[in-house]
């Protein structure tokens, strides 16, 4: 399968040439179209300059990111404009609906910008609002919905116009865990579904859980990446990455449950 | 897309942009009465000459153009006939005196204007026949004496001036009404030359000597070659000084301060409306930094989130214009009548104009504001 989104020895340096911080360094990786990828590192790893560069905010000091078969690099400002609102999609951290929007209005943004707010546009906005929960909220600003709920509009907004790409920046930075893990199945699922690339950058492992892909950055360069489901289950439950950087996955069982052990002793600690 | 996303943030946030419409609406309020309150204190003063019958007018030499200052004789006035390009001249004397009455209306003040009936200074009438005789106790009154007074033609009236170091009284007839003439804050009178020389207030009464006047209206044949008729009469005549109207209407005791003092506060009514609109939208847009981030990168163009603001700030600006303009009408007609303002088209007109073009001014900081926020900082990076 052609992948949806392919980069090659990306690298992204700050600064001037006696001060520079290389935050990407050399990365190359490919997501296929309905791959679910969770990008993971501590912070200062690059992953949100690695998520900027994805997203066409961000030019990369050198290297080539293609989407789809376009190169992001040869675009001015206007066409990543539109490129960003034409084949990605997006979700935030904070601050992610307009304020002054409805629920339906925000989603219907995402058409409206691209000219295509018609019936069949309308009627997918609804769909999306439906199967994420969201039928009796249509109507409410995000000032009256929950942080999931905002979160969730968020989702139909980044999907609405069946982007290439969909990029979440700390998707459940903001939620309670119940509502975290609620929001990141559903996201999966409508990713799966509908057959777009999706790209999480999270710093909580635990939100692995529904992922296709792990890959953790350190220092920049990709550390390494995890595509086996039982190894991704198990940096789920731990909510850690230390027992898979192995060579080989899972060398003992009870270490694992041992693991878990603790890891909910650290949760329910925390 | 800018328009939509501008009118449904002033649509879901109405208290706020309604309220910053009032300022708007106090300040074009400001404006327009300064606007025709300088327009008022102007006709007070200059209302007589500016609609004098009249291409030149010359006063005596070395009198900074100050019409009580200047004296002229019957000599000036026969050289000045004789000038290749004059039309007709007509001496004018002005004075002050006081309309009284016999029951409890109360007494007004004037201006008495001496003309010579048929020469130019000598008014155009509404009613009536006007000025016909040199030497007659008749007089044409200026149409808000009418008003005030309720005086109409062929009602006889009493003036009372100070002469020597009594009060005398003069009747004369109402033969004439013309419009509106107010000179030095007074409105006018009009009478024969001869009979203001009787009537006018001073030191003495007046003998059967040459008549002084103030100064004399002259007409050209034609108006266009004013300069050289100008040039003529300074050369042929001697003691006096010719001027144009506009000159002598800016010559007037405190006019040009008058109006200078006005302009200068509207200027700066304007401007502190700019300050104002500048100050609000920027600290809006500051607000909406995130707000705009995201929106950006989520693929508008700069140039439509950035030109979403200026359609808001047109939008209010227009708004608080029309609130301001129909506020200015409605208390301009609750004022009483002896404030002198006047709204005059081209001032009103040319007050909205600026009044609509602080806004957009105003707005240019959080416009460069708008266009410059980075879609980066939606991700918690700036650039």
């Amino acid at each position: 399968m052609k992948a949806a989104l392919r980069t090659e020895e990306v690298t992204k340096i700050y600064g001037s040439e006696n001060a520079s911080v290389i935050a990407v360094d050399h990365v190359s990786l490919e997501i296929l179209p309905g791959e679910f990828v969770a990008l993971v590192g501590p912070s200062g790893s690059g992953k949100t300059s690695m998520l900027a560069m994805l997203a066409a905010l961000l030019s990369p000091t050198s290297g080539k990111i293609f989407i789809g078969d376009e190169e992001l690099g040869r675009m001015g400002e206007k066409q990543r404009a539109r490129f960003r609102r034409e084949k990605l999609g997006f979700t935030f951290q904070a601050n992610n609906l307009v304020p002054y929007l409805t629920a339906r209005e925000n989603v219907e943004l995402m058409l409206r910008l691209n000219g295509q707010l018609d019936k069949v546009g309308k009627a997918r906005a609804q769909e999306l609002l439906d199967r994420l929960g969201l039928a009796e909220r249509l109507n409410n600003l995000p000032s009256q919905l929950s942080g999931g709920q905002q979160q969730r509009v968020a989702i139909a907004r980044a999907l609405v116009h069946n982007p290439e790409v969909v990029l979440a920046d700390e998707p459940t930075a903001a939620l309670d865990t119940e509502r975290a893990f609620q929001v990141v199945e559903t996201f999966a699922n409508l990713i799966h579904e509908q057959n777009r690339a999706g790209i999480m950058v999270t710093h909580d492992l635990r939100m692995t859980r529904y992922v296709d892909k792990i890959i953790q950055m350190v220092d920049g360069k990709i550390q390494q990446v995890i595509s086996d489901p039982a190894q991704i289950e198990a940096v789920a439950l731990t909510g850690s990455l230390v027992s898979v950087s192995q060579p080989v996955a899972l060398p003992d069982f009870e270490l694992a449950s041992n693991r878990i052990r603790f890891s909910e002793f650290a949760m329910s600690a925390a | 897309m800018s328009v939509y996303l501008a009118f449904k943030e002033v649509w879901r946030n109405l208290g706020r942009y309604l309220l910053f419409s009032l300022v708007i609406a106090l300040i074009t309020i400001l404006v327009l009465f300064i606007a025709a309150l300088a327009g008022g204190l102007a006709n007070a003063n200059k209302q007589l000459i500016e609609k004098l019958d009249a291409d030149l007018l010359v006063y005596q030499e070395n009198v900074d153009l100050q019409v009580t200052s200047s004296r002229l004789g019957n000599q000036a006035l026969r050289e000045l006939r004789r000038i290749p390009g004059v039309e007709s001249a007509g001496p004018l004397g002005f004075a002050s005196a006081t309309i009284v009455f016999d029951d409890s209306r109360e007494p007004l003040d004037i201006s008495m204007v001496g003309v010579e009936p048929g020469k130019p200074g000598d008014p155009a009438l509404i009613e009536g026949t006007g000025l016909r005789s040199r030497r007659a106790n008749d007089a044409v009154i200026d149409v808000s004496i009418a008003r005030q007074t309720g005086l109409s033609l062929g009602d006889r009236f009493t003036l009372r001036t100070i002469q020597g170091t009594e009060e005398e009284y003069y009747t004369l007839m109402v033969v004439g009404i013309t419009d509106e003439r107010q000179y030095f804050f007074q409105p006018s009178i009009f009478m024969p030359l001869a009979t203001w020389e009787k009537i006018k207030p001073q030191a003495a009464p007046a003998s059967d000597q040459e008549t002084i006047y103030n100064v004399l209206a002259v007409q050209l044949e034609q108006p266009e070659q004013a300069q050289a008729v100008v040039r003529v009469i300074a050369e042929r005549v001697a003691g006096i000084e010719v001027t144009d109207k506009q000159t002598a209407i800016e010559a007037l005791p405190g006019y040009s301060a008058q109006q200078s003092t006005l302009n200068t506060q509207q200027a700066f009514t304007l401007l502190i409306g700019v300050l104002v609109v500048g100050g609000f939208f920027q600290i809006q847009t500051l607000q909406k930094v995130a707000q705009i981030g995201v929106l950006k990168a989520i693929g508008s163009s700069s140039g439509s989130v950035a030109l979403a603001v200026m359609l808001q700030i047109i939008l209010v600006t227009i708004i608080g214009v029309g609130i301001g303009a129909l506020g200015t009408l409605l208390l301009s007609l609750g004022l009483p009548g002896n404030i002198p303002i006047v709204f005059t088209g081209a001032s009103v007109i040319g007050a909205l104009a600026l009044l609509l073009s602080i806004g957009p001014l105003g707005g240019l900081v959080s416009i460069r504001l708008a266009l410059r926020i980075d879609p980066l900082t939606a991700i918690g990076l700036s650039s």
